[in-house]
């Protein structure tokens, strides 16, 4: 095994642009499942339509992908607040929330994939815009736009909405919701409204993360189901409940299978966040950053 | 002659959150205790490292004798500890009966001295719940329960473990007086009986009359214990729980 | 109906048919329906029957862990093409094995990892153990889809007998009376982990874990015998795959309509028997055959999954939930 210095720095820097990309993921689960104890493993499936939107914004309406998702955030919006909605009065306020809850939205990944795959078929969609394609120079390498315009724009919604909780009366009280429901209603706050907007916001993040990921990579309706492991990995070793974490998390996810994948072959990609999983849980539960 | 339960220098931190502080408590064999304490005391958390649902950091809990380090809750149960707890937590797809038939087939039967089977199994079923006045409702769930049924389910399942020592925590929130005395007579007949009991109270007139020692709980430390009149008038203790 | 259904829930003295009259009747019902199936001769119907057959000891084998004890298995596919895979790696090592053992041997296989995985994840929130099933699927996925020996990618031949062993006839027969008697053992364990202690331990864990733990109940061990004997029947399911199908390749044994058949089905029938899988095997899979025929596979699919989440929502205790006496 060639270990070069320059082949070492490719993957870390590669690593950490990915790890950007995941992040952008990953944020929404980030807020629904660390902030609202909502286990929202559709998570991807809710990406993926996003991915498609911005499909169909791109190739039948010759808009930039990006553009189309923050042209469909809204809807998303709508939809994350109906779900929870849902949610709540199938589950929560029944207090039965594990069997049920889960398998509430595995049925809804499910069917999600598969309306897809009817609507769109199997095969591979690609957009294309002016970013993707060309490279840019940065010192002694060269960076595909296509990876770092995704970069840029998840810390830009990371960072976002990490002022959104920290800075407006509506982000703390989210914050305080995770931590304490009954102290939010003597705040005059309805825990219930704030957690819908708050899932609200999640789905709504699946937008945009849906139009980076089908920049990054040609989708296709069944690859939701690998970002999974990867997506409740981060969080988990992020520490449920901080947004800081879960960056953090999610790079340190991206370098290692970015390594893993130059050093030993990129069929190992979906053991590493499987691995990082199990090793958290069993020495760490709480993540690096968890309340 | 060593005390049955000793809570050995047992300290508790949750992150940067001392709860529990270098807590010295002796209970002897047969004594009823009473404990007492603010909301926050860590009264709760005390009992919880106790039996095993959390992780004392310092100091050692041992129970007749031997160190209950390293045990899980089960075990500790096994060995004769009980307690119910705070929120009645019931098993809520199972009738009473089956209820107080978990501690029996998974506590008694388990320490293998005299196995009970089939008939009799319900039968002692039913004679924990008579205890406790439920038994007309055996087959019930317990969603069909009022709050102080509840409640005594929950003393019910604690004493169908058979143990040597029971913490009853706030068993008498939010009853009446009379539903009150229903309950301090029960634990007293059960200590009659034999078993030990800590009785984890804020209804001071509960704790007068059950207790034989009281032990107060503030903020993480011990500031009193000792005969219940001279607890109660202890300057210290009136300031930081009772009140002028 | 109720009579079938001896109690409402896991508890009572066992009332009703004690176990090996249960059994018997099983066996009764099995061997029936195989009977008639001969007599009928269409080969398609063995291999329908088959199908459902087999989700009878997938959606029991799910419901021994997530009915049960209420912890929500998403790997369903990992366990079951462990049996699959292991059929394979011993066809190629001993190909003349006779079936049976080869089922026997999935099964350990795959209760193997279900042990290894509750070990790693038990001690946690029922929701990570969850997590890291899903996690495990893909691992394992990825596993075979790189492991030579198995065919990798290229998936692997496997050369079925023409005629049935024993019984003579189309080998399917013989692949379909296997199952038969699969689902028999799984429904009879299922059945008696109700009535037994463990039944009670099982449904402590899954009301109230803390107040389980605080009662005696060791849940741990409990939980990770129903991690292992849970994954050992979803191997043993997978485990004939190859000599039906006379071909394995990972993307058709790790589909996902295997986890959510094997979840809807259950909460479909109902949870909290052995009878609700049955039912919801039956039914659904039954109603996923016609589905397929008449209008198209991937339709089928979307219909499961629709009555999973309505079902999910509106009617919480399955169809035997429907009909349950009121207590």
């Amino acid at each position: 095994m060639d270990v070069s210095f320059d082949l070492l720095l490719n993957a870390i820097i590669s690593g950490l642009l990915l790890g950007g990309f995941y992040a952008a993921l990953s944020v929404g689960v980030a807020v629904a499942f660390g902030m609202l104890d909502v286990v929202n493993i559709a998570h991807p499936a809710f990406i993926l339509l996003g991915s498609y939107v911005a499909f169909i914004g791109n190739t039948v309406f010759g808009i930039d992908p990006i553009l189309a998702a923050v042209i469909a955030l809204p809807a998303f919006y709508l939809l994350g607040m109906l779900g929870y909605q849902v949610y709540y009065v199938a589950f929560e306020r029944r207090d039965d929330q594990s069997l049920r809850g889960l398998s509430f939205f595995f049925g809804l990944l499910f069917i999600t994939e598969v309306t897809l795959v009817l609507i769109f078929g199997v095969d591979y969609r690609t957009v294309q815009a002016s970013y993707i394609g060309p490279s840019i120079s940065l010192g002694l390498f060269d960076v595909a736009l296509r990876l770092l315009v995704p970069f840029l724009v998840a810390l830009a919604m990371v960072v976002g909405l990490q002022v959104f909780l920290a800075r407006t009366f509506v982000g703390r009280a989210i914050q305080a919701v995770a931590q304490d429901q009954g102290a939010l209603r003597l705040m005059a706050a309805d825990p219930v409204r704030i957690k819908r907007i708050a899932f609200g916001l999640s789905i709504a993040t699946a937008s945009l993360a849906g139009a980076l990921l089908i920049i990054y990579q040609p989708v296709e309706p069944s690859i939701g189901r690998a970002f999974i492991g990867r997506i409740f990995a981060i969080c988990v070793l992020g520490g449920l409940g901080s947004l800081p974490g879960m960056l953090i998390a999610a790079m340190t996810l991206g370098v290692a299978e970015s390594l893993t994948s130059t050093f030993f072959g990129p069929s190992w990609s979906p053991a590493v966040a499987f691995g990082i999983l199990l090793i958290t849980l069993a020495v760490r539960p709480s993540g690096i950053l968890g309340r | 002659m060593t005390a049955l339960l000793q809570v050995d220098g047992v300290g508790k931190r949750f992150g940067g959150f001392v709860a529990l502080d270098g807590i010295q408590l002796d209970v002897r064999e047969g004594e009823r205790l009473g404990l007492i304490g603010p909301n926050g005391s860590g009264k709760s958390t005390l009992v919880n490292c106790i039996c095993g649902t959390l992780r004392n950091e310092q100091g050692q809990v041992r129970f007749a004798g031997e160190t209950l380090d390293g045990l899980a809750a089960h075990e500790r149960t096994h060995r004769g500890l009980a307690r119910s707890f705070q929120l009645p937590r019931p098993f809520t797809s199972l009738s009473l009966a089956e209820n107080v038939r978990i501690p029996i087939i998974y506590t008694v039967n388990a320490r293998g001295r005299h196995g009970l089977t089939g008939a009799a199994i319900d039968a002692r079923c039913l004679e924990v719940l008579g205890e406790v006045g439920l038994a007309a409702k055996a087959d019930r769930l317990p969603r069909d329960l009022t709050q102080i049924e509840m409640r005594k389910l929950e003393l019910a399942r604690a004493m169908a473990a058979d143990p040597r020592l029971l913490i009853a925590d706030e068993a008498m929130a939010g009853l009446s007086h009379g539903e009150v005395d229903e309950i301090i007579a029960l634990l007293i007949r059960l200590n009659g009986q034999g078993v030990t009991i800590i009785m984890i109270e804020h209804i001071m007139r509960a704790v007068m009359e059950f207790s034989q020692r009281i032990a107060v709980l503030v903020a993480g430390r011990k500031i009193a214990d000792g005969d219940p009149k001279e607890v109660v008038r202890d300057p210290e203790v009136v300031r930081a729980y009772l009140g002028e | 109906m109720a009579s079938l259904v001896d109690k409402t829930t896991v508890g009572g003295t066992a009332r009703g048919l004690s176990g090996v009259s249960f059994t018997l009747i099983l066996i009764a019902v099995a061997g029936l329906t195989f009977v008639a199936g001969r007599w009928l001769g269409i080969s398609y119907a063995f291999v329908m029957g088959y199908t459902i057959v087999q989700y009878i000891v997938l959606s029991t084998a799910w419901n021994i862990l997530g009915g049960y004890t209420g912890y929500v298995n998403f790997g369903v596919t990992a366990f079951f093409a462990m049996g699959s895979y292991s059929t394979v790696v011993l066809y190629k090592l001993t190909p003349a094995l006779p079936l049976p053992i080869m089922i026997l041997v999935g099964g350990v296989v795959a209760g193997l990892v279900g042990l290894g995985t509750g070990y790693l994840t038990l001690r946690l929130r029922g929701v990570y153990f969850s997590i890291a099933t899903l996690a495990l699927a893909v691992v394992m996925q990825t596993l075979m889809t790189n492991w030579d020996l198995v065919g990798g990618a290229r998936g692997a031949y496997v050369l079925r007998p023409r005629e049935a062993p024993l019984i003579g006839g189309d080998y399917v027969q013989y692949l379909f009376l296997n199952m038969l008697i699969l689902a028999v053992l799984a429904v009879a364990t299922a059945r008696a982990i109700e009535r037994a202690a463990l039944g009670y331990g099982f449904a402590a864990i899954r009301d109230d874990e803390a107040a389980a733990e605080a009662s005696g109940v060791p849940t741990l061990r409990l939980k990770l015998i129903a991690t292992t004997l849970s994954g050992a029947f979803m191997g043993m399911a997978g485990a004939p795959l190859p000599y039906k199908d006379a071909f394995l390749e990972p993307t058709s044994v790790f589909s996902l309509d295997y986890a959510v058949n094997a979840i809807a089905m259950p909460l479909i029938g109902g949870t909290s028997s052995w009878l609700g899988p049955v039912i919801g095997a039956v039914l659904v899979g039954g109603l996923q055959e016609y589905v397929r025929v008449t209008i198209s596979s991937a339709v089928n699919v979307l219909v499961v999954g629709l009555l999973l989440v309505i079902f999910v929502v509106a009617a919480p205790k399955g169809i035997v939930g429907l009909f349950q006496r009121k207590r």
